[in-house]
């Protein structure tokens, strides 16, 4: 082996090279093996009545009916909290980047948000029990908005402070050198320039939250009927997943497939839309 | 200036309100009985954890020990292999990846990995793995510890893969250049020059996927079997705590002390979770100055 050990060398190198190539090919694999698995499993059963109908009686024993409350209800409950997470994180994203660039406080609010980003969904639905139980209210679209709002604040913020931290410098110096204060610079010419990946994170974050179960669990409730108020609870997609999944009939379990469907459908639209978004508005910027 | 109060004050409201929440069990029982009993009889008044900690901890480390030797090569791969082209075929595969709900997971992990399980696994491990612990298949199901950290590690691939190509992305290319030039093949560059640099970085990164498949619910109280033991081995049925807490939530208000010990499970996982994470993002940190 010593007598050349350039061979050996070169050998190891195309083997590590191999492994490499395994390994992406096993996790691109999976993703392909989700899809094939919902697609093929779920597309026999959706119907068009599945979503524009909602649960009619006997509906969780195989009757008639669909999920049009739950979708409705995830769409409702999705939007709320991702609206309710803009109005927070955009504003702390700026101050971070404009005011707080090298300070301590700012790293300090980073590694908030961090770790907020990683405190699970149960938890946060566990609080907003608590909290619940608290003010005194019910399970209802309001609360679960609430909740569904702390999942994504970090979430959004985070890809925010990204964005802004790409940001080009010099065309901030520029606008201030013309004589502009910082927050018309951070109204006018700094948001401008990241709307794209401004767009790519309130998607981000609406993906995240329309699939998210565990917080929605405690807080949103559950109801067959359309959402009409925001003090009523609310259905949603996962929850419906969960649910017809956990009937022994076989008919509704086929309806739960059909659902998870739906959902990864809604899913991959936003994500997809994100990028086509983001793309499209990347014309008007500066690089 | 006052909005950037808002991430500190949520994580201080958070813990505060699950602390005052479970205040009543944790004066009612000592935290060595309620960690280490191993009997959950809500209805008798006994409220052991130790089950589902257990049972917790199995599914995080079969989920993050099959997550991690792939990942670790995908993002060497990607970082210091793969042509542009590839790059940007890798990036919406694992965009896509963290973009599909757990509940979804949880499809897919009752439809292809139970059954995977269940008629190939196991019976394979009965074969020729008996022998070792850990590996005795005792259950007839597929529900099991094993297709709850399958299922982790798929979901827990996207993120520790980008953490970790982000952080080979901060090495300096002059040290690839030089280790290159002296003529080391680029597997022994990577090997002797660059890991030992992001060596504490890789750490964080498996840290954060360990921690967010920690707190994984739904995709997990799908596939796992919920059956509150001390599970024996990998293909037993186990009750991680968070499919506790989301399994009980219906009744909790009934029983005394039940809310409160279901809000302790969630504060059991918070700060396991806020001392995962805080150390993991320190780390990091100082890799992305």
């Amino acid at each position: 082996m010593l007598k050349n050990p350039w061979k050996r060398r070169h050998i190891i190198e195309s083997l590590v090279r191999i492994v490499m190539i395994l390994s992406f090919l096993a996790v691109a694999g999976s993703l392909g093996l989700i899809l094939w698995t919902i697609i093929s499993r779920g597309l026999p059963a959706l119907t068009w009545e599945m979503v524009t109908q909602t649960p009619k009686g006997g509906f969780y024993m195989g009757k008639a009916g669909g999920v049009l409350n739950a979708i409705l209800g995830s769409l409702y409950l999705a939007s709320g909290g991702t609206l309710l997470a803009l109005l927070f994180s955009l504003p702390i994203a700026l101050y971070l980047q404009t005011y707080l660039e090298t300070s301590a406080w700012g790293r300090y609010v980073r590694l908030a948000l961090d770790v907020l980003w990683g405190i699970p969904s149960i938890v946060y639905g566990a609080f907003g029990f608590t909290l619940m139980i608290a003010l005194g209210l019910r399970a209802s679209l309001l609360a679960g908005i609430l909740v569904l709002a702390l999942v994504e604040l970090p979430i959004m913020t985070r890809a925010m402070d990204e964005v802004v931290r790409r940001m080009p410098r010099d065309l901030e110096q520029a606008a201030l050198a013309l004589g502009s204060t910082r927050l018309e610079v951070s109204l006018r010419v700094v948001t401008r320039q990241m709307l794209p990946g401004i767009v790519t994170a309130v998607l981000l974050a609406f993906g995240r939250g329309i699939g998210d179960a565990a917080s929605v669990l405690f807080t949103a409730g559950y109801t067959d009927r359309l959402p009409t108020s925001l003090l009523r609870p609310t259905a949603s997609l996962p929850l419906a997943v969960l649910f017809q999944l956990s009937t022994p009939y076989p008919e509704v379990r086929e309806r739960g497939y059909a659902s998870a469907l739906i959902l990864t459908i809604i899913v991959l639209l936003v994500s997809f839309g994100s990028r086509w978004i983001s793309a499209r508005l990347n014309k008007y910027t500066i690089r | 200036m006052v909005i950037t109060l808002l991430p500190l004050f949520l994580i201080s409201a958070v813990t505060i309100g699950l602390l005052l929440r479970s205040w009543p069990i944790l004066s009612a029982y000592s935290l060595k009985e309620l960690l280490f009993g191993s009997i959950w009889k809500p209805s008798q008044g006994l409220f052991g954890f130790w089950p589902f900690i257990v049972g917790t901890f199995w599914v995080t480390v079969v989920g993050v020990g099959l997550a991690v030797p792939p990942c670790l090569l995908v993002s060497i791969y990607l970082a210091e292999y793969a042509h542009a082209f590839t790059r940007s075929i890798a990036k919406p595969v694992l965009d896509l990846l963290a973009a599909i709900p757990p509940v979804v997971y949880g499809v897919w992990g009752l439809l292809a990995i139970v059954p995977f399980v269940e008629t190939f696994l196991a019976p394979f491990s009965k074969r020729w793995l008996a022998f070792l612990p850990f590996m005795a298949v005792n259950s007839p199901t597929g529900f099991s510890i094993l297709a709850g950290g399958i299922v982790l590690a798929v979901m827990i691939a996207p993120l520790v893969i980008s953490v970790v190509f982000e952080i080979f992305a901060t090495v300096p290319n002059d040290l690839r250049f030089a280790s290159l030039a002296i003529g080391a093949t680029r597997w022994e560059t990577i090997r002797r020059v660059v890991l030992p640099q992001v060596l504490p970085g890789i750490i964080a990164g498996i840290v954060l996927g360990a921690s967010r498949a920690f707190g994984e619910t739904i995709a997990v109280l799908m596939v796992v079997g919920n059956v509150p033991q001390v599970p024996g081995s990998l293909f037993d049925a186990a009750y991680p705590l968070p499919a506790l807490i989301a399994n009980n939530y219906g009744d909790m208000m009934s029983i005394p002390l039940y809310d409160a010990a279901l809000l302790c499970a969630a504060l059991i996982l918070l700060g396991v979770i806020l001392i995962f994470n805080i150390a993991a993002t320190l780390v990091l940190k100082r890799f992305m100055k």
